[in-house]
């Protein structure tokens, strides 16, 4: 399941789904994104973040498939917000189940990386002094690296 | 005619910078996406940057693309910094 959507989700009800998955699973890893207070910019008040619609749902999937591929995925959720957040909200949700807590973990953090370096989306940061669009990390390029 | 025509999107800082979300220019044979980018840059002000030190992402029809890539008309060409999602 994926969805790119400006209102919140809940977590609790994506790891029922998740752990709703069969009795194969024996291990769900989740990871969430808030919007915190300092990143670019000191004093973050909120963010706005942008998206290719078609494409970065697209993208999204191939990362899910290829995750698919190298490790035992019996299911992915991945929810990413887009519009207006405000500071602690929810940005990102990414929830994965296998077998075993190595796929789990692995596959979570393989897509959450990658969703880093190659999904279209962008994101602005809001201060009380202005807005500023947030610059690709070489450390996040690196993490992404990391994978291939 | 919109049989000859090549959709131009932009996204995030390079939709504000150029006050641009898209444009329609018209398809030629050979074009590359880097040749649009050569004649939107030549326009000079804030356009001058599609050629600038900031690297510019490239998708055609939604799919990661390159400068060396081919439009065709109909194609949908994007334009986009590096992306920051998560």
């Amino acid at each position: 399941m994926i969805s790119v959507q400006s209102g919140d989700f809940d977590a609790v009800a994506e790891y029922a789904a998740l752990r709703a998955s069969g009795a194969g699973t024996g291990a769900i890893a989740t990871f969430t994104g808030l919007v915190r207070d300092s990143g670019d910019l000191q004093g973050v008040t909120g963010l706005y973040l942008e998206h290719y619609p078609g494409m970065t749902e697209q993208v999204i999937q191939e990362l899910v498939d290829e995750a698919s591929k190298r490790w035992d995925l019996r299911e992915a959720r991945v929810i990413h917000r887009v519009g207006r957040l405000a500071l602690q909200d929810q940005i990102v949700f990414v929830g994965v189940c296998s077998a075993h807590r190595g796929d789990a973990f692995a596959a979570c953090e393989f897509i959450m990386d990658a969703l880093k370096t190659s999904a279209p989306f962008w994101k602005k940061e809001i201060t009380s002094g202005g807005e500023h669009w947030v610059e690709q990390k070489d450390s996040d390029l690196e993490r992404s690296q990391g994978w291939e | 005619m919109s049989d000859n025509t090549i959709t131009v999107r932009f996204f995030a800082r390079l939709r504000e910078e150029l006050e641009t979300e898209q444009l329609v220019i018209e398809a030629r044979p050979g074009l590359t996406a880097g040749d649009v980018l050569a004649d939107l840059a030549s326009q000079g002000g804030p356009w001058g940057q599609l050629q600038g030190d900031q690297p510019v992402m490239v998708a055609i029809n939604q799919a990661m693309a390159k400068p060396g890539s081919a439009v065709e008309a109909g194609d949908e060409l994007a334009f986009f910094p590096p992306v920051t999602g998560g």
